[in-house]
């Protein structure tokens, strides 16, 4: 039995392995197929200040090893989550962080804000790479400037552990990764969908409603371990990686690549407890391979 | 669950009856409700939401009626007896059950596939006392699926686009749908038959409910995919579906 925790900024993971925002709901939609106080911690479903309802239907397609889609942060606002569902998941002995996102400046400070309010709530990772919003979103995380300017508004409001999730949709995610450190992140996590697009050719119509959309799934993976591997080489701070995880393997693969922690993503879809086996496969390779602590696994790819 | 298969029958080319059994008993599952599939091949990444066609007690058996459409349904018809499938299930909520005693007239309509919920539902009332009505459309004879099963539950009306069995035409245009009063349909099928369907019952002051196929991933209303336009917004179709009432939903017509 290896050492599972690892830490990030000021926050204590029981182990690495966690749920990304938008695949896991609130948690609350997963007990009946695992026990989710096993996971070292849970990124809630995009919330904004303002309620949303995201795009018009249809939202997704499947593509070979993985799908688009195109939700558009639909979520009922900071304050409802604050009032309705936070009392809900607050009890579990998991870290519940929530992924925030924003159209402005001012209404991502707006809801960092309300969330910095919620004792239970240690965490949240800044949403600067949703790629399915007309306003904001990823218009912020592919320029350094942007990036900058939405990091350090942030970072004023909101004195615990901050999280940056950036987009792979750039030439070259290690500017990025860089101004967000300088600015006071406290660890980033990547990579967000890669934009993606597919054509009905029956109908010569688009699948998505916005036409375009977020790509995810193992079909993502081996550009997702790159952008890990680059931004491992770029910054101190702590990367949380994920893109197609899909088993302890793919896991540690990002670990090796100089992840400290993992989100499983998409393929809570096909396996609703793949993060159970993977926090368990996890252990028994690093016991397989006489590490005594899954921390020893970051960064440990040999050249 | 894991869920061995005891007959895959292929009823004619595009359509198979995949019957399944797991060791422990089935949970309860209500008509309406969908489950899951996992498909082991290649091409086929998410799971295929595909609605219960008939739950067997005395066999604890799953029936899953799959028209052949793509890979996943491709594949899922070559299964062999004894193969082993993962199922994630019920999920959704389920049509709704008029008071035993209230001796409701009923109409069942399903066209194509969007059938196989309807054999279901109708042997659920069937038990419960009701004597329900069943309307089927299809294209042509050859897709006109389960007839005699249909048939044990209660009386059968037909159309097909072509004529060849029953009344020639759409569901909507059946005669019987002006010789008999109903009080209440239930449907499913493709989206552009439910909407007449619906404008129908909503014309004729008839309580109807319709079961939605929106495309799906997660299915445990996780993703927020496969939202229907509401009367209260966009609502996952996987969790607060697939049944509506036609009052919920914002079609124009």
């Amino acid at each position: 039995m290896a050492e599972l925790n690892v830490n990030i900024g000021k926050l204590q993971l029981k182990n690495p392995v966690m749920t990304a925002s938008g695949t896991f709901g609130y948690g609350l939609e997963y007990t009946d197929f695992m026990d989710i106080n096993r996971l070292g911690g849970i990124f809630v479903k995009g919330t904004t200040a303002e309620h949303r309802e995201g795009n018009a239907y249809p939202r997704m397609a499947e593509t070979p090893a993985g799908m688009l889609n195109a939700v558009g942060l639909q979520n009922k606002g900071a304050q409802y989550f604050a009032d309705h569902i936070y009392p809900e998941i607050k009890a579990y002995d998991t870290h519940m962080i929530v992924n925030v996102s924003g159209s402005t400046i001012e209404s991502y400070i707006e809801c960092a804000e309300i969330i910095a309010q919620l004792d239970q709530i240690p965490a949240i990772e800044l949403n600067i790479s949703c790629p399915n919003v007309k306003e904001g979103g990823m218009a912020f995380g592919v320029t350094c400037q942007g990036a900058g300017d939405v990091v350090r508004a942030v970072r004023k409001v909101f004195p615990k552990t901050l999280i940056v999730k950036l987009s792979p949709n750039v030439t070259d995610i290690t500017e990025i990764a860089r101004t967000v450190e300088a600015e006071g992140a406290d660890a980033v996590s990547l990579i967000n969908t890669m934009l993606g697009m597919a054509i009905d050719v029956e109908k010569r119509r688009p699948v998505l409603s916005t036409i375009t959309g977020g790509l995810s799934g193992p079909c993502v993976k081996p550009i997702a371990v790159r952008m890990v591997w680059q931004t491992y080489n770029a910054v101190k701070i702590p990367i949380i990686g994920m893109g197609g995880i899909a088993n302890w393997k793919d896991a540690v693969e990002f670990m090796l690549a100089g992840s400290t922690a993992i989100q499983i993503g998409t393929y809570n879809f096909i396996d609703p407890a793949v993060s159970i086996k993977v926090i368990d496969g996890i252990n028994e390779y690093c016991d397989r391979h006489g590490f005594k602590s899954v921390a020893e696994l970051t960064g440990a790819m040999m050249q | 669950m894991d869920m061995k298969v005891t007959e895959n029958l292929r009823l004619h080319q595009n359509y198979c009856l995949l019957k399944l059994a797991p060791e422990e008993t089935l949970p309860e599952m209500l008509p309406g409700q969908f489950v899951e599939v996992k498909v082991d091949n290649a091409t086929t990444f998410l799971r295929r939401p595909i609605s219960i066609n008939y739950i067997d007690r005395s066999k604890n058996e799953l029936w899953l009626l799959i028209q052949i459409v793509g890979d996943g349904t491709l594949s899922m018809s070559m299964l062999q007896i004894g193969n082993i499938v993962n199922i994630i299930l019920p999920l959704g909520n389920s049509f709704t059950i008029p008071e035993a005693h209230t001796k409701q007239e009923l109409l069942l309509i399903g066209g194509g596939v969007g059938t196989a919920p309807m054999l279901y539902l109708g042997d659920h009332l069937k038990q419960l006392g009701f004597t329900p009505s069943f309307l089927l459309g299809a294209r042509s004879e050859k897709d006109v699926l389960q007839i005699a099963d249909f048939e044990a539950l209660g009386q059968v009306y037909i159309t097909t686009e072509d004529g060849s069995l029953g009344e020639k035409g759409y569901v909507t245009q059946h005669t019987i749908l002006n010789k008999k009063r109903f009080d209440r349909i239930y449907t499913c099928g493709p989206k552009p038959m439910m909407m007449a369907v619906a404008k129908v019952a909503r014309e004729a002051a008839i309580d109807c409910e319709v079961s939605l196929e929106n495309t799906m991933a997660c299915g445990i209303g996780a993703c927020l995919c496969c939202v229907e336009k509401t009367t209260d917004g966009h609502i996952c179709v996987c969790t607060e579906g697939p049944v509506f009432n036609i009052n919920k939903l914002t079609w124009q017509n």
